[in-house]
This record gives C-alpha cells, structure tokens and sequence, in this order.
C-alpha cells in the first residue's frame, strides 16, 4: 500500500466530520421546519407553505449560529473564571 | 504494522494530536446539535422573517441555563454519590 500523507488523512476527515455535520443540521431542519409549517398534509405543498419553510431553513441557520456563538462564549467565560470547567458529559 | 506499545514516530504523533483536537471538536459540535433541538423548541414557535430580540434573548438564556442546569445536576449528583458511599462504609 503507497504510503499516505498525514495532510491527506486530516484532509479527507475534516471533511468527513463537516459533511457528517452538516447531515445532521439537514435532517434536524426537516424535522423542525415540517413540525412548524406543515399543520395538514395535503395533496402536495401550497404557496404558504413552501414560504415558511424558506423561512424556516434561514431560521434554522441563525438560530444555530446564535447558539453556537453563545455556547463559545460560555465555554470562554468559564474557562477565564477558572471554574472547574467538569467535562462530565453532561453538558 | 506497528507494535501499539512501541513510542509513536512524529508522524504518528501529529495524526494522533490532530485527531484528539477533532474528537473535542466533534464533542462541541455535538454539544451544538443538543441546544439547538432544545433551545429551538423552547423558543421558536413559527420560524418568522427574521429573530427578533425576545426570541434571541430567550436562545441565549436557553443556553446559559441548560448548562447552569447541567452543572447543578453534576454537583447534587456528585453529593449524593459521597454521601451514600460514607453512609455505606
């Protein structure tokens, strides 16, 4: 076997890991997005519909970098506290 | 093939470190995953044309408290876990 270069396995597992990442944000936003605008499955998806779900998809993406920041800011803040930061799993 | 126990070659240490940093990586993006599913039931209720401030102020308390709430879980949970081991001895 050629012998391969450690830039070519991180490569291809950096994305590996984004692609599994975004897999999830895909299947999550189809879940919350048809809960919140489809009330009465019809024979196919109307006007408004269609609308929220648009909305919903750049909703959905706000909304994960507004909690993403916060949770950055969070794990910042208690490590300058010098809390001991538990990494019990649980959070 | 290598010895497991054999000391790593550089090479195989960088993989080994760059792997480590991607494994707390992936724990944060899953920590991710977790709130936003949480935080998005707690806060959305039909996605509009924008955030507005109630429903930005309401995502970041989501998040401050549920880690607030994780960390209170540790420490009663760790408490009681002392507890019933002095009790037991």
């Amino acid at each position: 076997m050629a012998d391969v270069s450690n830039e070519e396995i991180m490569s291809q597992m950096k994305q590996q890991m984004a692609l599994a990442n975004a897999q999830g944000q895909l299947s999550k936003m189809t879940g919350k997005c048809f809960k919140a605008c489809i009330a009465q499955p019809g024979t196919s998806l109307n006007a408004s519909e269609q609308r929220c779900i648009s909305q919903c998809v750049d909703r959905f993406m706000d909304v994960w970098d507004l909690v993403a920041r916060t949770y950055g800011n969070r794990l910042q803040r208690e490590e300058e506290l010098e809390k001991p930061y538990e990494k019990t799993g649980m959070f | 093939m290598s010895d497991m126990d054999s000391p790593m070659t550089p090479k195989e240490k960088e993989l080994h470190k760059f792997i480590m940093i991607e494994k707390q990586k992936a724990q944060i993006n899953a920590q991710i995953h977790g709130f936003n599913d949480i935080c998005w039931e707690k806060c959305i209720g039909k996605p509009g044309k924008k955030l507005d401030r109630n429903t930005e102020a309401c995502l970041k308390n989501c998040v401050d408290r549920f880690i607030d709430t994780s960390l209170l879980i540790a420490q009663r949970f760790t408490q009681m876990v002392q507890k019933r081991d002095a009790h037991n001895k």
